[in-house]
């Protein structure tokens, strides 16, 4: 099946980008991430300009998460207080990637910022999943450092920060600076990488912040929600990189796999679901990697002026 | 005296054109509209030569055919290996580079011509005018230029066909070429050239349209003259998407 991406301006198997839809609709299903950091890179691979592909993974990711996010509310499980702040943080985080991605477009540097970014970013929290996800399913391989079930409490530079907020649902009483700089951190990211950053946001939510667990899946789609919508509009207005048919695909797999993938999720063990998790998230970072380090198939690239 | 010299210039011209052939060109679309699945288009451009003396025929002679599509000014990066990554370096810029060149001619145009004719009439990927800009030395341009064209080449986008044009019965050419699904919108020209001896005896030149139409048409301009209700649109689309999605399968 043949569909011509008008913006994209290339002609692409339409079953490819819906069963590719589908898959990371699989998995946002099943660990409540966006699936974006799958999307960008595949929809790279598979020979979509970078721009296009980031922008319309983020346009992709808000479909993802809108059924997840009215799900936790349902249950209230946002904290909306805490997520407000965020996505302000977040929207002000977009804002200044699009500028970093002006500014890198102009330098050439885009495409290997992106690349370096996820090798990192994937590279670690693969790592810390795979190593949480192995002690927890054998106990004692790891030694003790494992799963040491520490007592909940927020990093003390969060505690240094002025200005103290209550935020009822969460738990906690800190700084809002705090939730609006990760915000920011990953409003950034989602706007250079088409990442909703929800791998990113939980863990940091967890263990930074130190907030709650009932409430930490729910807000971190609640911010993701509206910074995808930003970045969406933000790049609509500056990179005018959005495919809406290449978006409308992603996003008839994406809503489709999320449901197979919530089925599986109620049925499997969640240790072996992070374990996989964390193998696919360093799959991908050494594709990466290997990306970056070996002959590119073309040294010469073209851009308009 | 300036009447009678342009009266004998017509005059020159006009006993001149006696002796050359006419070319007569065709081409099977003027407009190839891009839309909805599609995948490329095939080309066809065809035509006749004929020899106003008395015999009808115009003898043995060289077809070449040229497409080019717009020109644009770009820039060209190349990756070098740094630390071990491997990262855009150097750039190079061109004022006039063709989003699409292919070129099909009745026989190899080293044949044909000789090279600075080749030039002239841009013969060749080889030959493309992109006019360098900035101060590089021409080496160095010599190999931006070059890698431009292979790339592009790679991508279908600049050809060579150097049997893509056949003769019948030394009157009638004609000549394929494929626009790939990835070509650029805008004025394409279609120059043919007849050739023989090393010589161009007659050219003639085509237009041909190519256009998004159809719902693609409208989701580009859509894109760029109303970015912000686009924008809209695509963060609407999401929405409702994935709302649909969610009470669809929540009730089942």
């Amino acid at each position: 099946m043949d569909v011509y991406l008008p913006i994209a301006n290339l002609s692409v198997n339409g079953l490819y980008i819906v069963l590719l839809g589908g898959l990371t609709g699989i998995l946002s299903g099943l660990f409540g991430v966006g699936g974006g950091f799958l999307t960008t890179p595949l929809l790279i691979f598979y020979g979509i300009p970078p721009t296009v592909a980031a922008a319309s993974a983020a346009t992709q990711v808000t479909g993802a998460s809108v059924s997840g996010v009215l799900a936790h509310s349902r249950r209230k499980g946002v904290d909306y207080r805490m997520g407000g702040v965020m996505v302000g943080g977040g929207i002000v985080g977009a804002l200044i990637g699009a500028g970093l991605f002006r500014v890198l477009q102009s330098l050439g540097q885009i495409d290997v910022v992106i690349s370096i970014l996820y090798v990192l970013m994937l590279g670690s929290i693969g790592m810390l999943m795979m190593r949480e996800a192995v002690s927890s399913l054998r106990p004692g391989l790891l030694g003790k450092a494992g799963v040491q079930v520490k007592k909940r409490r927020h990093h003390p530079l969060v505690a240094s920060l002025p200005y103290r907020w209550r935020f009822y649902a969460s738990g906690l009483y800190i700084s809002p600076l705090a939730p609006a700089i990760l915000g920011m951190l990953v409003g950034i990211l989602t706007m250079l990488m088409g990442v909703g950053g929800g791998f990113l946001l939980v863990p940091a939510m967890l263990y930074i912040l130190g907030m709650s667990g009932n409430v930490v899946v729910g807000t971190s789609l609640f911010q993701i929600l509206f910074v995808t919508m930003v970045t969406t509009m933000t790049h609509a207005l500056t990179t005018k990189a959005v495919d809406l048919v290449l978006a409308a695909l992603l996003l008839l797999g994406s809503v489709l796999g999320a449901q197979f993938g919530t089925q599986i999720a109620l049925k499997a063990k969640p240790e072996y679901l992070r374990l996989a998790l964390a193998a696919l998230v360093l799959l991908i970072a050494l594709r990466m990697l290997y990306g970056l380090g070996v002959q590119p198939d073309e040294i010469y690239t073209v851009v308009p002026l | 005296m300036a009447g009678r010299l342009i009266l004998l210039a017509v005059a020159w011209a006009t006993l001149s054109a006696q002796q050359e052939p006419i070319l007569v060109p065709a081409v099977s679309q003027s407009r190839i509209e891009v839309r909805q699945g599609f995948t490329g288009a095939r080309l066809l451009l065809y035509g006749a030569v004929i020899d106003p003396s008395a015999t009808g025929r115009a003898g043995d002679y060289d077809i070449v055919v040229v497409l080019k599509g717009p020109t644009e000014p770009v820039r060209i990066r190349e990756k070098e290996r740094i630390v071990g990554i491997w990262a855009n370096a150097g750039s190079s810029d061109f004022r006039s580079a063709p989003a699409f060149f292919a070129v099909a001619s009745s026989r190899p145009v080293g044949e044909i011509v000789d090279e600075r004719t080749a030039a002239i009439y841009e013969l060749g990927t080889d030959f493309i005018q992109l006019s360098p800009s900035g101060q590089i030395d021409p080496e160095e341009q010599a190999r931006f230029a070059q890698g431009l064209v292979e790339l592009r080449r790679r991508q279908g986008l600049y050809q060579e066909n150097p049997r893509g044009v056949s003769i019948a019965e030394k009157v009638l050419y004609q000549a394929r070429i494929d626009l790939p699904s990835n070509v650029t919108t805008g004025r394409y020209t279609a120059e043919t050239f007849a050739i023989a001896r090393g010589r161009v005896l007659a050219s003639a030149t085509a237009r041909i349209e190519v256009v998004k139409a159809g719902l693609e048409g409208q989701v580009v301009s859509a894109a760029q003259r109303w970015s912000f209700l686009y924008g809209l649109g695509a963060i609407a689309l999401s929405l409702g998407m994935g709302w649909l999605a969610g009470r669809l399968f929540a009730r089942a």
